[in-house]
């Protein structure tokens, strides 16, 4: 009894072994070195040497105050919000549109994945040729309608709307490919009982489609939120967050410090990269906590 | 019942742990065995990935390798990856025996340690101009041997200068500069095109103008800097230069260029091939000065580098083959794939007697300075970063010329 127990226990491990290993190998050891980085005095010297003195929380502080932290923060958060506020209005719209069954609604269906298939640097720089703001074909289009050039990627009044226009093209298909699933899992005769009792279409999707649809929108947000958040490659490809930091988000931030100059400051890179992922882990827990509840 | 099963569930963990823990130690191990065998071959790491195995390049390493009686290896990386790979390596120890990288990452490199400098490696860098060099120096020691040579002057559109009545050899300063541009404008064409990107590419195009109004990278908010600045902000106000410069790398600009709308364009030696392409006629004249002369450009290109080792025996290997590849011979073939002037003198001769018109870049070669000479070393990327946010927030309007470089004198000098 006790023996087969063992033997049992070690299979169970053995099984478990190679999870572990992997969890262990690449999300445990680089979350721990990324908060060994932000937690250090990093200078390329001691990056080499691996002997950087440990500061405590001054590289955060050093975060925090820098003037780049308050545009980057705020740019972060109208970054995240409003890209998910129209990807998943017009995903949902989308999604609500192609449930009715019509002649090559598939295809069209299908096309629509088309941005989200695409690899980023093709989208990203497809986007830019087209808002360029001397020869793009948006400011072509305007001017035949009158109105005068527009500098989408140079203005630092325009910067963050364009990648957020890009982005915001990027995420539509994501969301309408999960609410369209969550959309089919409804049964049709909630729909049938609710049209004999003489409910209007706008009633239907008020009373019926957002109730019984809110877990999947919940997890859709939610993934929206992580994927926006950390959304880097469009707006490094797009302006490279600029000009003068008008398009800088926490992700290209973190990036610039830790590579975007000669002289790498690793340290406070770190740091505004744990920062994302606090704030990542904080939507994730409201998350959770709201799905016990 | 349940508490043996919590202590097999500790003790599992455990093993677990000690097998993870063998499993790292057997690498160690093996890593250094494996580093400290006789017939390891020589790891080369350069930035010209466009270079495949077929290449002449490649053919050159493996001759020169073959020369000092032993195999290489190369890898091509882009240049952009190659300083954090470059780090990277150095803190698993693992360098490769020659790296070959962008001048201005030299002084980085060395202040990591992780480069030797020629008091060590014993390479010969006598023959090479001082001003190339200048960038590869630091604390009064040299950490490498430049393999070729760009910089930056303003090719022009002859048909588009003829057609606005323009004169090449009439622009002297930035007074004459800014006149042919408005008579460019005039004539229907487009003035002038560079690249103001948000990137060190940024900078290094701001350069010569900031130099060449007789500024100082120590002081980037001294009057002769603003007027530099204020320079390009007025080209974008005027329309002489596009608003798309503010997020032109020196390729995109080149295609704006290339379109044939343009009298003007700053880029560099690397350029000459397409120009020859281009299907129209071209020149090439030198950056001005604010009141006349030649502005010294940043120089651009490579240098070949011997990386720190623990297994010092293996330095006079790699100098050899360094040595190799900057001999006269070898430099001018080297050169004249990259599109790149040589660092030294016989062999810019050459150049000039292979291909006359050459000679407007080495002279702009020989005005040219070092990015991080003049000691600024590591001080560089410093003050570089601030400067092209500030030309950045000037030309997109954010900032006056004056606001965006006291704002950076203030990064630069934190």
């Amino acid at each position: 009894m006790t023996r087969s127990a063992r033997g049992g226990q070690w299979t169970a491990w053995a099984f478990a072994a190679p999870v572990v290993l992997y969890l262990v190998a690449f999300y445990a050891y680089p979350l721990y070195r990324n908060l060994d980085l932000s937690l250090r005095d990093y200078t390329v010297r001691s990056f080499v040497r691996g002997d950087a003195p440990f500061s405590g929380s001054d590289n955060y502080t050093k975060v925090v105050q820098d003037p780049t932290f308050g545009p980057a923060l705020l740019h972060t958060v109208i970054f995240t919000l409003g890209s998910l506020a129209f990807q998943f209005t017009l995903g949902m719209a989308l999604a609500v549109f192609f449930v009715q069954h019509f002649p090559l609604s598939g295809m069209l269906r299908a096309l629509f994945l088309v941005p989200w298939l695409l690899p980023l640097i093709v989208s990203a720089s497809t986007w830019s040729w087209m808002l360029n703001s001397d020869s793009g074909i948006v400011n072509w289009a305007l001017g035949l309608v009158g109105i005068g050039p527009v500098n989408w990627l140079t203005s630092p009044s325009w910067s963050l709307t364009s990648v957020i226009i890009a982005n915001i093209w990027i995420g539509i298909p994501f969301n309408l490919v999960v609410l369209y699933s969550g959309l089919q899992a409804i049964s049709p005769e909630i729909y049938e009982a609710a049209a004999l009792d003489g409910a209007t279409g706008r009633q239907r999707f008020w009373r019926i489609t957002l109730p019984l649809l809110r877990p999947v929108s919940a997890i859709t947000l939610l993934l929206g939120l992580v994927y926006t958040l950390k959304v880097f490659d469009i707006i490094w490809i797009m302006t490279k967050g600029g000009p003068a930091d008008s398009s800088t988000t926490f992700a290209t931030w973190s990036y610039r410090l830790g590579f975007g100059n000669l002289l790498p400051s690793f340290g406070p890179g770190a740091a505004v990269g744990n920062l994302l992922i606090v704030i990542a882990l904080i939507f994730g827990l409201i998350y959770i906590r709201r799905q016990r509840s | 019942m349940k508490s043996s099963t919590r202590r097999w569930r500790t003790t599992g963990a455990a093993l677990l742990a000690l097998a993870l823990a063998g499993v790292a130690g057997a690498c160690s191990k093996s890593g250094d065995h494996a580093s400290g065998g006789a017939a390891k071959p020589y790891a080369i790491w350069d930035p010209y990935p466009q270079f495949d195995a077929s290449s002449a390049w490649s053919a050159l390493l493996t001759k020169c390798g073959t020369d000092a009686g032993v195999t290489v290896q190369r890898t091509g990386y882009d240049t952009s990856d190659l300083t954090n790979k470059a780090l990277l390596a150095a803190q698993q120890g693992n360098s490769p025996d020659v790296l070959i990288v962008d001048n201005p990452v030299i002084s980085t490199l060395a202040d990591a340690g992780v480069l030797t400098a020629t008091d060590d490696n014993k390479l010969d860098i006598a023959s090479m101009q001082p001003n190339l060099i200048s960038a590869g120096q630091s604390g009064g020691k040299t950490y490498g041997v430049p393999i070729g040579a760009n910089t930056l002057a303003l090719y022009y559109n002859k048909a588009v200068l003829t057609k606005a009545g323009v004169d090449a050899a009439s622009i002297k300063d930035w007074p004459s500069l800014t006149a042919a541009l408005a008579k460019v404008k005039a004539a229907g064409k487009k003035g002038i095109t560079f690249s103001a990107i948000g990137t060190e590419e940024g900078s290094f195009q701001f350069l010569p103008w900031f130099w060449g109004s007789g500024a100082q990278l120590t002081q980037l908010d001294s009057p002769q800097g603003v007027s530099a600045l204020q320079l390009w902000t007025d080209w974008l106000k005027q329309g002489y230069a596009p608003n798309s410069v503010i997020n032109n790398t020196q390729t995109t600009s080149w295609q704006e260029f290339a379109t044939g709308d343009y009298a003007f364009a700053e880029n560099g030696t690397w350029q000459l091939a397409n120009a020859a392409k281009a299907g129209f006629e071209y020149g090439i004249i030198p950056v001005p000065g604010i009141s006349g002369g030649t502005a010294p450009a940043p120089t651009g290109g490579e240098f070949v580098s011997v990386p720190v080792q623990t297994d010092t025996a293996r330095y006079s290997t790699s100098a050899k083959i360094v040595t190799c590849l900057t001999s006269t011979d070898n430099l001018l073939a080297t050169d004249t794939t990259l599109s790149y002037i040589a660092p030294t003198t016989a062999v810019q001769d050459k150049q000039i007697a292979q291909n006359p018109a050459l000679k407007v870049w080495v002279d702009a070669v020989k005005a040219a300075k070092g990015r991080t000479g003049d000691n600024l070393g590591t001080k560089y990327p410093k003050i570089s970063e601030p400067l092209w946010n500030a030309v950045q927030a000037a030309l997109s309007g954010a900032k006056s010329p004056k606001d965006a470089l006291t704002a950076a004198q203030g990064a630069a000098a934190k």
